[in-house]
């Protein structure tokens, strides 16, 4: 399969949705969908550890134009066995550091957790991923769902229909 | 045609930030008609790619004293005041 046609949908490992998740930190909610890519053979051991280790590092939260803020988690692709992407969503907001300013801690209620391999291959995914993030509607039907099947539906909507 | 600019984009791990953003980036030139080529790297590596590039856009803080114009932003991610952004990145280029 040609990986550049991979879109959100295709992407998103069911067993890596949580939503409405309990978490106090970021550190679990990583640990969290870490350990479900895992145990879906998506990602190595070393996964979990390694995106935590870039987040100390290299944070990923983003303030968004709405009430809702979100972080998008990642690492190196040695760590990837195929790509996917874990969805978190919290009733209860956790900090993580701001991408572009790491002093500044941003309540976050939707994480990514995005599992890459080649560089390039999945452009359409992350360009789904950014517009979601750029539309506040969208955020907040993404964190009000509450089955699976509502996150495919509001994902869908950015998702162009399958040719 | 002349010569493409050069934007290089940074991010963490060069894989999905950065991504996003000279993908973006290349569309809007386009748009414009302004003639890029674009070059993803990591934060780390652009002290030592900075000679070529004759723009940096980056999501993560840089080291400062490049010798090129630097732009940090996350509009491209969160669409928080893309169009100017966009408006610096025109006005830099067509320099």
């Amino acid at each position: 399969m040609d990986s550049t046609l991979l879109n959100l949908l295709d992407l998103l490992a069911p067993e890596a949705v949580a939503l409405n998740f309990p978490a106090t930190s970021a550190e679990a909610v990583i640990r969290h969908l870490a350990a479900a890519l895992f145990k879906g053979g998506y990602v190595r051991e070393t996964f979990a550890e390694a995106a935590l280790e870039r987040e100390a590092r290299l944070p990923t939260g983003l303030r968004l134009s709405g009430e809702i803020h979100a972080a998008i988690p990642h690492t190196d692709i040695e760590h990837v066995i195929r790509p996917a992407v874990g969805l978190a969503t919290l009733p209860t907001p956790v900090v993580f550091q701001n991408m572009i300013d790491p002093t500044d801690a941003v309540p976050v209620r939707l994480v990514f957790l995005l599992a890459l391999e080649q560089p390039k291959s999945q452009v359409e995914m992350l360009q789904q991923v950014a517009t979601i993030l750029q539309n506040p509607q969208v955020v907040s039907e993404l964190v009000a769902a509450q089955t699976l099947e509502e996150v495919r539906r509001v994902l869908a909507q950015v998702v162009p229909t399958q040719s | 045609m002349s010569k493409p600019k050069v934007v290089l984009v940074a991010c963490g791990t060069a894989i999905a930030t950065s991504t996003v953003v000279a993908h973006a980036i290349e569309e809007e030139m386009k748009k414009r008609g302004i003639n890029i080529t674009t070059r993803q790297c990591k934060a780390t590596e652009v002290p030592s790619l900075a000679a070529d590039a004759d723009l940096i856009v980056t999501t993560t803080p840089l080291p400062s004293n490049l010798g090129k114009p630097v732009i940090q932003t996350l509009a491209f991610l969160t669409g928080i005041g893309k169009e100017e952004v966009l408006r610096q990145i025109e006005e830099i280029l067509k320099q």
